[in-house]
């Protein structure tokens, strides 16, 4: 498996200086891009293509908070079964289950700015989840308790899907 | 010119060795060519100095062409055989056609794309096109005095895959080396952003004469990067003219009107709408075959009223494209307005109302598209030294996805993914012993495949006889810079490996493109032959100057074998370019490029190791 972290010469950490992951991959970009070989040969196009898209890959992964821990958890070794492991405490399930009513008030009744709110709830609860999932990586190498969060982390995240999918008949 | 272009600061190609590379913004109403000449991006004019080629088309009996002015000027006159804004057809079927009743040609239902019967017989959209891109081509060779060593062709943001590949698809038929397809509004933030130095981020609100494009890039110094795109690729200024034109078919209460009748009023339309920009009325009379008198009078405010919807309409896209990017309206520092239907007022003031800003109008409408075009293919060409360049990061517009069971869609890559981009997932069998598998690949962003388009439905076949489930298939997904797909897939659980590209079904094969080639030189007095003797040979010749230099620069990496059998296919190749079969060219040309597949990556792997060593050391 690739290390995405190493082909930006980044730490495998779940707090990530954004800057420097941009930075990095803009500078392998600019080497790699197809747009540098639209004039040359068959072979590099076809090389610059293969790279473009593991780098936009890799990018891509670090970027987003679930995948990356993903991928942090999978370089631990650690299997999180996450498509088979479907198991949340009843707690957070109740919380769930009451922003979904929420959501089917809001396109029931064609509010806007009841799907702004619900949006920043789910923002803040995102917000929190990743700080403790940074926590559990990075500061207490809890890998299994850290592959809990990310689970919830991925059941907000089909939350804000679905929201998403409400603006769409709201408008 | 360098095998893989990381040579030092300095070692662009001279300026006599600069290629000619122009940006063509084809376009709905109205096509552009524009090139770079001293660094300044300019659109080319026609001999009588006119910026614009109307996208008309007229068919004569005898197989020729009218393209532009002379065409639009017969357009009532011969409303059949004058196909105007074919851009509505392209990679569309009959049932995606917006207003087909109201359109006066002869469609004929062809599987994949609508075809038009004309005097000159069947064309479809990709040879209406073809002929509008030859124009251009010869506009630009013309005024260039030389042949183009290629050509950067816009397509609205929201074109889906069809739409895509037929454009391409027509840049071939005309003759062009297309080096890229580039979005209009990120080509539009190219021109814009070079020009003001712009930094931050920004939206661009391209309103065509049929397509609608919302995109919001991420400017910084050298670096476009497009976060999110929306828009509808069937809205555009043609829906205003035609608002217009049912409001004076019931104003003047006409019966049902004949070819002929229709495109006049439709033209008349259209004029009283650009007079409306700049007045508050504007007067609408025709003189109809049928002896009927139109004598009408438009305000502003009947005006405003009828197409009220259309520019409601435009600003769904815009919430959506600033929800996916994660953006509110105080985030974006200007909107950068394109296409000649932005220059409403009511448009304006939609678009000022909603960002709270006044949108940005300093580069002319309808040629900011062609000309950051033209400073992009500048950069493909390689006539840019590094350093100097810019990097382009965009994205695909809609979704990709295979059908599941059920009629479900399953999303193998999302909206808004940064392209090149690909994607592998794995599949298995339903059945015990089930020997084929087919797919269906679809684009959209709905659940239910019936709500998505249809791409391309293919089969594997030759799966060993397995328990159901057993069977390991990876289907992998593949976008190019362009945004065309291409789909394979692979059963790998037995050591037993069958796999099979996909050529979408609504494209154009080499046959057929070899075929309306033919057609189209038999008019043009030109020698299908000779142009592609020439075109082998110099591509032959670039590729042996490149492989030249790649070896001088880095030898090292190669054993003595594999160096060896490189110079091998290199004389091979130099044997064969004295010859006269250009098949024989380029089957050496790809022996070569086979032979240095190897070396070509692992000079790119070098290159990034070095890239990476340089940051570390930084960093320090």
């Amino acid at each position: 498996m690739h290390n995405h972290f190493e082909l930006f010469g980044l730490a495998p950490a779940f707090s990530l200086e954004k800057d420097r992951l941009e930075k990095a991959y803009r500078d392998i970009q600019s080497r790699v891009h197809p747009d540098r070989f639209a004039h040359a040969g068959d072979a590099e196009r076809r090389a610059s293509l293969q790279w473009t898209t593991r780098v936009n890959e890799a990018y891509r992964t670090l970027k987003d908070p679930v995948q990356r821990a993903k991928h942090i958890l999978d370089l631990q070794g650690v299997d999180v079964a996450f498509e088979t492991n479907t198991q949340m405490p009843a707690d957070f399930l109740m919380q769930q289950l009451e922003l979904r009513e929420e959501l089917e008030r809001a396109v029931g009744s064609k509010d806007a700015a009841s799907l702004d709110r619900l949006r920043s709830t789910l923002t803040a609860s995102r917000k929190n989840l990743e700080k403790q999932i940074g926590e559990a990586i990075d500061g207490r190498k809890d890998y299994a308790g850290a592959a809990d969060l990310v689970r919830k982390l991925m059941f907000l995240g089909r939350l804000d899907d679905e929201i998403d999918a409400a603006y769409g008949e709201v408008e | 010119m360098a095998l893989l272009q990381i040579s030092e600061p300095g070692m662009s190609p001279a300026p006599h060795e600069q290629r000619l590379a122009v940006g063509i913004d084809l376009g709905t109403t109205n096509s552009l060519v524009a090139t770079l000449r001293s660094g300044v991006a300019s659109v080319l004019p026609d001999a009588h100095g006119r910026p614009l080629l109307p996208s008309v088309v007229r068919y004569h009996a005898d197989g020729k062409a009218d393209v532009g002015y002379a065409a639009l000027a017969k357009q009532a006159l011969d409303p059949k055989n004058t196909i105007a804004s074919v851009k509505r057809f392209m990679g569309r079927g009959m049932q995606d056609v917006a207003h087909v009743e109201s359109a006066p040609y002869d469609f004929v239902d062809a599987p994949g794309m609508v075809q038009l019967r004309t005097a000159a017989g069947v064309k479809s959209p990709v040879e209406v096109s073809a002929e509008i891109l030859r124009v251009l081509k010869e506009r630009a060779e013309l005024s260039l005095g030389g042949s183009l060593a290629g050509a950067v062709i816009t397509v609205p943001a929201y074109f889906d895959e069809a739409q895509r590949q037929a454009t391409k698809d027509a840049g071939r038929l005309a003759g062009l080396n297309v080096l890229r397809l580039l979005n209009e509004p990120t080509a539009a933030a190219i021109a814009y952003g070079l020009d003001n130095a712009a930094e931050g981020t920004y939206a661009v609100y391209d309103l065509g004469g049929g397509t609608f494009d919302l995109s919001i890039l991420k400017l910084s110094r050298g670096v476009f990067e497009v976060v999110a795109t929306s828009g509808d690729s069937m809205l555009g200024g043609d829906d205003f003219d035609q608002r217009v034109f049912c409001w004076a078919v019931e104003q003047a209460r006409l019966p049902p009107l004949g070819a002929r009748d229709m495109r006049l009023l439709q033209m008349k339309a259209r004029e009283a709408k650009e007079y409306l920009t700049s007045h508050g009325e504007a007067p609408l009379t025709a003189k109809l075959s049928t002896g009927d008198v139109v004598d009408l009078s438009i305000s502003t405010e009947v005006f405003c009223g009828i197409t009220q919807t259309l520019v409601q309409k435009t600003l769904v896209p815009v919430r959506k494209a600033l929800r996916d990017a994660g953006l509110r309206v105080e985030d974006i520092k200007g909107v950068v307005m394109v296409g000649g239907a932005t220059r409403m007022p009511q448009v304006q003031r939609a678009v000022a109302d909603f960002f709270r800003r006044d949108p940005l109008n300093n580069l002319d409408p309808d040629k900011v598209v062609a000309l950051g075009a033209a400073m992009q293919a500048d950069v493909l060409a390689g006539n840019k030294p590094q350093g100097e360049d810019w990097l382009l990061l965009d994205v695909i517009p809609l979704s990709l996805g295979l059908e599941t069971m059920g009629g479900l869609v399953e999303k193998i890559i999302p909206r808004n993914t940064t392209i090149p981009a690909a994607k592998a997932q794995e599949f298995t069998t339903f059945k015990d012993g089930q020997a084929g598998m087919s797919f269906h690949v679809v684009q959209g962003e709905r659940e239910l495949v019936a709500d998505c388009r249809s791409l391309a439905r293919f089969e594997l076949k030759g799966i060993p006889p397995m328990a159901a489930g057993a069977a390991r298939v990876r289907v992998t997904f593949q976008v190019d810079a362009d945004g065309l797909l291409s789909v394979s897939a692979k059963e790998a659980s037995s050591g037993a490996e069958a796999s099979v590209a996909v050529k979408p079904s609504y494209g154009l094969h080499d046959a057929d493109i070899e075929r309306m080639l033919r057609d189209s030189f038999q008019h043009a007095r030109e020698d299908v032959h000779a142009r592609a003797l020439a075109e082998a040979r110099v591509d032959g010749q670039r590729l042996l100057e490149a492989t030249r230099s790649a070896l001088q620069a880095d030898k090292a990496l190669l054993s003595a074998q594999e160096l060896a059998d490189i110079e091998q296919a290199m004389q091979g190749l130099q044997a064969r370019l004295g010859g006269t079969e250009h098949r024989a060219i380029k089957q050496a040309a790809e022996a070569l490029g086979r032979a240095t597949d190897d070396f070509a990556a692992r000079r790119m792997d070098q290159s990034i190791r070095r890239a990476l060593a340089g940051k570390r050391i930084g960093s320090l």
